[in-house]
């Protein structure tokens, strides 16, 4: 320490190189003039023609949607893909939009599975492009109320491929909860019996499930888009959380972890999805699940190819492929959804499946509010008032969990 | 003579090197300067670079839509980071956690340490050290897993505390501090072990030969020298308590520290700006601890 000039002077040399290189990175930012859904997409253009499959695909999916036997050996819809198109595929899986999102940021996969939450983000950034739904053949047999939606697609130009859609359940353990609920109530109200027993997602878009209990308990608030939220039904929704915070035992967003606490009792009511409710039935605890009498928030998740994707033409078989009758039925049947492919219904092992989620009734998929990200200008046509941007819904899930 | 022949045979061929180092040997600076330039630019580079960009992305922000960073330069995050009672919650809590751990670990870790290095044989301290850094061979991930079951309404802890009337303290705050303290327990143990072993045993003797009582002698001489080793194991303790994230998503139940809300604004609100802000204050916290430290001389028994 005697001598202080070297060791400064090599201090200085490589603070200021990282300060040069600190500045010089990161993306210019895209602000976007707003459009019919408040954005203008970059412009892309879709894949005109199929080549020879690259021999790789990198799959971000939610879990439960690529699997490849490594969960269950009797589970496996992506090996067949592989020794069909030769596409060596490597799957990741995610618990949160948002996690998709940042993971989508680094342009390490070629296709996701993205719901409404991500997919309008997805585009705005220009991290996925347009599909060219005349190179997936299977696309013709999707159900005609999943295509051209808001969350799918801009101005008519379809960015992904419909998969599947299904509800957040209302989830509780048969023996411990006694009436079985048919309300929310249990884990929102103060009150509740199950005070600490509740199980509750963790990602800001579960204010969105305040605000459906709200649309039903406080009709006074006006809400009629969960995603649509003026300053004052969003504090609304926050404070009801605030309430609900107190009764609640764990937030997860790892169903695993969610499974293995309904699975020891340490939470005896929640939200859950069906993957995971099929998932503690097989490991023995008595579990039910209903869409309550509020209603449910949900997903319908669309298949997407990211733009700086070095695989396209594996990922556009991979889309073809799991759109197609048997692997969208087997995909249904294992996490529990609606299958997109209305000849996926006649391929499932339970013939009533299809009756069961209400694949093919357009009047039920309507009753469910998708998930889709909150933005300034309100979803629900109202031109009157700002709505609370999804930033803030972010900032407000922080302190919501204090 | 004939020594100084041979060489000047040789430098022949190594006139150059020979030359160097004679260049080198006249000027010290420059040794130093060339001896410590790796490891500088390890620090430098991989370290303080890291810090620094940290602390110039603190000042971006993030379109809220896209998702894209703005290089735009404002104070908003530091303004939100004071302003917003959440985040202060949040600090309070995590620097709670981290001094609780700490206290609970020099509390178990210091008696064990004065047997290791006073009452154990030579062959028995080396059995001992080794079994105290025999956790740190398992997983983190399976330790904290561990714990979580363990921790579970029909899990050990409730099987093994029903007998005396209690019950298992569920999952939440202390939670995160029995497995934290688990945790970071071998990193404790090690340097006060190495402190007191350097106790010079004269003391002791001298103590007991003046009167005073065990307790006393402990009072007196052994706390008093030993205390710059529990400020170095501290260090540790605190330190690794203060950015954890981990053990808390797995036994925490709802409650988040600083860590989360860095990660949370990474993964889930994908506000990278944000997060820096936040990871700057365990950086400042740290940086007054070990200022506070560095009088103890704690710094000199790491």
């Amino acid at each position: 320490m005697r001598n202080r000039k070297p060791l400064l002077a090599g201090l200085l040399c490589a603070g200021l190189l990282a300060a040069a290189c600190g500045t010089s990175g990161g993306a210019a930012g895209g602000s976007a003039a707003p459009g019919p859904q408040g954005f203008t997409p970059p412009k892309l253009t879709p894949l005109a023609q199929l080549g020879q499959p690259e021999g790789q695909l990198s799959v971000l999916a939610w879990p439960g949607y690529a699997e490849n036997g490594s969960n269950d050996p009797a589970v496996n819809w992506v090996s067949p893909f592989e020794q069909k198109t030769g596409c060596k595929v490597s799957v990741k899986t995610f618990g949160t939009s948002d996690e998709a999102l940042s993971l989508m940021k680094t342009g390490q996969y070629d296709v996701v599975s993205a719901s409404g939450d991500a997919s309008l983000r997805l585009i705005a950034s220009g991290d996925v492009e347009p599909v060219n739904t005349a190179l997936v053949p299977n696309y013709a047999d999707v159900q005609p109320f999943l295509k051209d939606k808001p969350w799918n697609s801009v101005n008519g130009v379809m960015y992904g491929i419909p998969h599947g859609w299904g509800a957040n359940l209302l989830t509780w353990r048969t023996d411990k909860v006694i009436p079985a609920p048919t309300s929310w109530s249990p884990i929102f109200e103060a009150n509740s019996r199950y005070k600490g027993k509740v199980i509750a997602y963790d990602s800001p878009i579960y204010i969105a499930d305040a605000a459906v209990y709200l649309m039903a308990h406080q009709p006074d608030l006006g809400i009629k888009d969960p995603y649509a939220l003026d300053q004052k039904q969003f504090q609304a929704a926050v404070n009801l959380l605030k309430q609900q915070r107190p009764l609640v035992t764990e937030y997860w967003s790892d169903y695993l972890k969610e499974a293995q606490s309904l699975k020891n009792g340490d939470s005896v009511v929640g939200t859950a999805w069906q993957v995971t409710v099929n998932q503690v039935q097989k490991d023995g605890a008595p579990v039910q699940s209903t869409v309550p009498s509020e209603g449910a928030t949900g997903w319908s998740d669309t298949w997407m190819v990211a733009t700086k994707s070095a695989h396209k033409t594996c990922a556009y078989d991979w889309m073809d492929y799991i759109v197609s009758p048997k692997a969208n039925a087997e995909v249904a049947e294992y996490f529990g959804e609606a299958p997109a492919s209305a000849k996926a219904c006649g391929l499932t092992t339970d013939k009533n499946f299809c009756a069961s989620y209400h694949a093919g009734d357009a009047g039920y998929a309507s009753k469910i509010y998708y998930w889709t990200t909150p933005i300034a200008q309100c979803l629900d046509g109202r031109t009157d008032t700002q709505c609370v941007d999804y930033s803030d819904w972010t900032k407000a899930w922080t302190e919501i969990k204090g | 003579m004939s020594a100084v022949s041979a060489v000047s045979a040789v430098s022949a061929v190594g006139a150059p090197r020979h030359a160097v180092t004679t260049y080198l040997y006249r000027r010290p600076v420059v040794r130093l300067g060339l001896l410590l330039s790796a490891p500088l630019l390890w620090l430098g580079l991989a370290y303080l670079g890291a810090l620094a960009a940290l602390f110039i992305t603190a000042f971006w922000s993030v379109n809220s839509f896209t998702g894209q960073v703005q290089i735009t330069w404002s104070l908003d995050n530091f303004v939100s980071l004071f302003t917003d009672s959440v985040y202060r919650t949040i600090t309070i809590r995590t620097v709670g956690i981290a001094v609780l751990v700490t206290l609970v670990d020099a509390v178990i870790a210091f008696p064990m340490a004065f047997c290791m290095a006073r009452f154990a044989s030579p062959a028995a301290q080396r059995v001992l050290v080794i079994a105290v850094l025999t956790p740190l061979w398992a997983s983190y991930l399976v330790k904290a897993y561990a714990w979580r079951t363990m921790l579970s309404g029909n899990g050990f802890l409730h099987w093994a505390l029903a007998p005396f009337g209690l019950d298992s303290p569920g999952y939440g705050l202390t939670a995160v501090v029995i497995t934290l303290a688990y945790l970071w327990l071998p990193y404790m143990i090690l340097p006060i072990y190495a402190g007191l072993e350097r106790l010079p045993e004269s003391l002791l003797a001298a103590s007991g030969d003046l009167g005073a009582r065990p307790l006393r002698t402990v009072r007196s001489i052994v706390l008093p020298l030993a205390f710059p080793a529990v400020v170095a194991g501290s260090i540790f303790t605190f330190s690794l308590s203060l950015g954890d994230y981990i053990a808390v998503t797995i036994v925490g139940g709802t409650s988040q520290m600083l860590g989360n809300v860095v990660y949370s604004n990474i993964g889930a609100a994908n506000n990278l700006p944000f997060a820096a802000t936040v990871a700057l204050v365990p950086v400042v916290i740290m940086l007054v601890y070990l200022a506070a430290v560095r009088r103890t001389g704690a710094l000199d028994n790491l």
